[in-house]
């Protein structure tokens, strides 16, 4: 029997072959170029379908999104929610994380999952330090993300107090879904398209803008001279 | 010497760094007949385990002195998780204290709110109605079950079995939604409330709560049958970790580690508070006291809590799942538009809280690690004036010096796991 | 708990071996208390420890309480527990802040802190929370084997549960309240 070939027609490989016909077409045009068979413009259209061209960074960035290295860092009551992500009902190694690496050296994210002490803060730090570029830090639950209910001598207000954070996640503790969406906005910061915040979101005016003079509604007078006055205040 | 000089061949004594095993060598050989006879090398090398430390359960920091692989001393350092919390409650009305101690020792988050509540209601002279109080030993056995998986997940995590640890955390997710079916959350629910539960339990809750037992008891018979005759298991929990129980009794130590060295103190059973008496389960007793009768003991004490969240369920009496003296306790939101009394109740409750006439009171009860106690002073106004927590984790610490010294620093490992620290409580 | 007669005894029995040592007792809200001379707390210890018939060998929590602005200012408790009988008993030893009175309440320590002596020989689970009341209220326990901060950071300044001592913190600056009220937080 002879098997008739058919032109190429350009269409995704990731799609579905649509017929049993489509599927045998494809599965010849494969079979030629193994064998050498395809040439010229046949080839490089078979390829090009088959080929993600991007920049190397975009490559790296997919990479580093889809396999980020947490450090198990847990502090308080939010580790044992953080445990709960591995766990398989909320199961973080869908998204790539379930190496948790002890060594900072090894780890690209640090997840500082409960209330940072006064006594915790300097090694919190030298632990982020220690950590090798790129390196990420998701605050998990209120407590690291400004102190939680925790307003006193003790607990620092905020791990972004003296370390940078990428994303907060607020809770107490977060659910696991919670972190995981945390997580999955991190990821969409590593790949480049980082969720708009929410004054974009919502196109919020009338925030602090409007005293710095941005470009939305002009304050009062009486409100921009106590502006004014709180900065000098607080020395800003 | 001059550049371009051949270097001697080194062979003066002099010029080589010796250890004294190189300088038995060279007597040996320069002296025949002679044996040379060496003292073991002592050398005490100071280690510094933590606070960041995968198998520390939490931000402890051991200074371990180590002569070889032994453990020679050891020192703790704590109050890396120090929260305030004792000096937070100072400044809240009594019930907003609840969510802040709560959060203590975190895995036993209703056991934190029963000592609490329990000492409050001690100097308020509240009476709990038959039904919250069933409801909260249900709570606290659900409470003591989680504890324990948590525990379990952990320490085999610890110890190198990696498989218990999942099954343990799926399994504690069966009773974490048991909590948020009743309370809204799953950790730190802040159900107790001063004089009962806050909310009664949802309809399904009792069905859910069978099949929970009914899956529970299959999977403590699987971790049973992973660890129970695991070789390796026994190799490194066998034997290791004994102390006295004269020795535990004096450091104060109490819980479980208490009763797997022989001694049947439980509070339960001891202290009649809550609906213990009227409820039927046993108290797992150990032998030895080292890590393997501790595993078994809380295993059995898982089973054991098994047994009374069967019997709450079943013999939850009906009634009202609060106390009802207005003067503590928020009066029902339908009287609120009816009666001009339960309105005004309501309000000083909610802006001020209620005032607590002076004295001062300990509350203990038994945690799933040992003997929690709280000590509250009233000082007649709405706030506590001192609120202190005797957390069994905290003193319990104090005998991992007996029990890590003269063992291997790998054991060290395992015995803290079997201590169960949790370092939220040892802080505060 | 020994009910209120059982405690007259015990303040007997005290008294009767060290005179002055218990200066009162309390029985409130079914608990029942022994006022102690902090000079004495090791001896009233002993003696409820070691008596035939007291038996309180078990010693629960030592904790440190600050009744400030009532006098004596400090308070160290004792939570004592008899197994044998289920009996708990709490031991209250009150001490006066030298700052406030004047050098001859520190017992001539000069360092401005209250002291008593430690029962860590006595009771070894007093080691740690004897180090915690320290830490946190200054009470300096003649005797301990490790006199050092426990929770607080090694160098820091202050006895945090103090009553006098602020609760700390920050409060919240929210930028609306800094336009219409500034300085709001003084």
């Amino acid at each position: 029997m002879e098997i008739e070939r058919q032109k190429l027609r350009l269409h995704s490989s990731l799609e579905q072959p649509s017929s049993p016909e489509e599927l045998r077409s494809r599965q010849l045009r494969a079979r030629d170029m193994l064998r050498g068979d395809l040439e010229g413009a046949d080839l490089d259209a078979y390829v090009e379908e088959r080929v993600v061209a991007t920049t190397l960074e975009k490559v790296l960035n997919v990479a580093r999104a889809n396999s980020i290295f947490p450090a198990t860092f847990g502090l308080a009551c939010c580790a044992i929610e953080m445990m709960s992500t591995v766990s398989p009902r909320y199961d973080i190694a869908r998204f790539g994380a379930e190496a948790f690496r002890a060594s900072p050296r090894q780890a690209d994210l640090l997840i500082i999952s409960g209330r940072v002490s006064i006594k915790m803060a300097p090694v919190v730090r030298r632990i982020y330090d220690q950590m090798l570029e790129p390196k990420w830090a998701i605050s998990m639950g209120a407590c690291s993300s400004s102190g939680g209910m925790f307003a006193n001598y003790a607990v620092v207000q905020g791990a972004d107090k003296f370390m940078p954070i990428d994303v907060h996640v607020p809770g107490c503790p977060p659910r696991p879904e919670a972190l995981m969406y945390g997580f999955n906005k991190l990821q969409k910061q590593i790949l480049g398209n980082p969720d708009p915040g929410w004054r974009s979101r919502y196109g919020a005016h009338g925030t602090e803008e409007w005293a710095r003079g941005g470009p939305s509604s002009q304050p009062s007078d009486e409100a921009a001279a106590a502006y004014e006055h709180a900065r000098e205040v607080l020395g800003a | 010497m001059e550049a371009g000089a051949k270097s001697e061949p080194r062979d003066s004594l002099i010029d080589q760094e010796l250890t004294p095993a190189m300088l038995a060598m060279e007597i040996e050989s320069k002296l025949p007949g002679a044996t040379v006879e060496l003292e073991p090398e002592q050398e005490m090398m100071t280690v510094n385990m933590g606070p960041h430390h995968p198998a520390t359960h939490g931000v402890l920091r051991l200074i371990v002195d180590l002569e070889g692989e032994v453990v020679k001393d050891l020192k703790p350092i704590v109050g890396y998780v120090h929260t305030g919390i004792e000096k937070s409650c100072e400044s809240m009305a009594y019930w907003k204290v609840i969510p802040f101690v709560e959060r203590m020792d975190y895995l036993s988050y209703f056991f934190n709110m029963q000592a609490y509540c329990g000492a409050v209601e001690k100097l308020t002279g509240l009476e709990v109605p038959r039904r919250a109080q069933y409801l909260r030993v249900l709570h606290m056995e659900l409470n003591r079950l989680h504890s324990h998986l948590v525990w379990l997940g952990t320490t085999a995590l610890d110890v190198g079995a990696m498989s218990v640890y999942f099954y343990c955390f799926r399994d504690r997710d069966r009773v974490l939604d048991l909590f948020e079916m009743s309370a809204g959350q799953r950790m730190h629910t802040r159900y107790f409330q001063i004089g009962g539960v806050v909310e009664d339990i949802p309809s399904g809750f009792e069905r859910k709560v069978r099949e929970m037992i009914e899956s529970l008891t299959r999977g403590i018979g699987q971790y049973e049958a992973l660890l129970d005759r695991n070789e390796i298991f026994l190799l490194r929990t066998k034997n290791i970790g004994m102390v006295s129980r004269e020795r535990l009794l004096e450091l104060g130590v109490t819980g479980p580690l208490l009763r797997a060295s022989g001694d049947a103190w439980d509070l339960r059973k001891e202290a009649d508070y809550l609906v213990y008496d009227e409820l039927d389960f046993d108290v797992p007793v150990g032998t030895v006291g080292d890590g393997y009768d501790r595993y078994r003991v809380r295993l059995t004490e898982m089973r054991e809590s098994l047994k009374i969240i069967e019997q709450c369920i079943d013999g939850l009496p009906e009634g009202p799942w609060i106390a009802d003296d207005r003067k503590y306790v928020l009066p029902p939101r339908s009287e609120l538009s009816t009666s001009m009394e339960s309105l005004i109740h309501h309000f000083k409750l909610v802006t001020e809280g209620f005032r607590v006439a002076p004295g001062e009171v300990y509350n203990p009860v038994e945690s799933p690690r040992g003997e929690l106690g709280c000590f509250v002073v009233a000082d007649g106004s709405a706030k506590p004036a001192r609120v202190h927590f005797r957390e069994p984790s905290f003193v319990n610490l104090q005998a991992l010096r007996d029990m890590a010294i003269g063992e291997y620093v790998a054991d060290l490992i395992q015995t803290l796991a079997m201590l169960d620290p949790i370092l939220g409580g040892i802080d505060r | 708990m020994p009910d209120a007669p059982g405690l007259e005894l015990i303040l007997a029995g005290i008294n009767a071996e060290h005179p002055g040592a218990v200066l009162d007792t309390s029985f409130d809200r079914d608990q029942p208390a022994l006022i102690v001379h902090p000079d004495h707390i090791r001896e009233v210890l002993i003696w409820l420890r070691d008596t035939e018939g007291q038996g309180y060998t078990f010693l629960a929590s030592v904790h440190g309480a600050d009744y400030l602005p009532a006098e004596p200012r400090f308070a160290v408790h004792y939570e004592l527990l008899n197994r044998e009988r289920y009996e708990r008993l709490r031991v209250k030893a009150l001490l006066p802040d030298p700052a406030a009175e004047g050098d001859a309440a520190d017992g001539g320590h000069g360092d401005g802190l209250p002291h008593i002596a430690s029962v860590v020989d006595l009771f070894p689970t007093a080691e740690f929370q004897e180090r915690e009341v320290y830490d946190f209220f200054g009470v300096v326990f003649d005797g301990h084997p490790d006199p050092r901060r426990i929770l607080m950071p090694e160098d820091y300044a202050g006895h945090p549960q103090r009553r006098d001592f602020p609760i700390g913190g920050e409060p919240v600056i929210f930028t609306r309240d800094e336009a219409t009220n500034p300085g709001w937080w003084n």
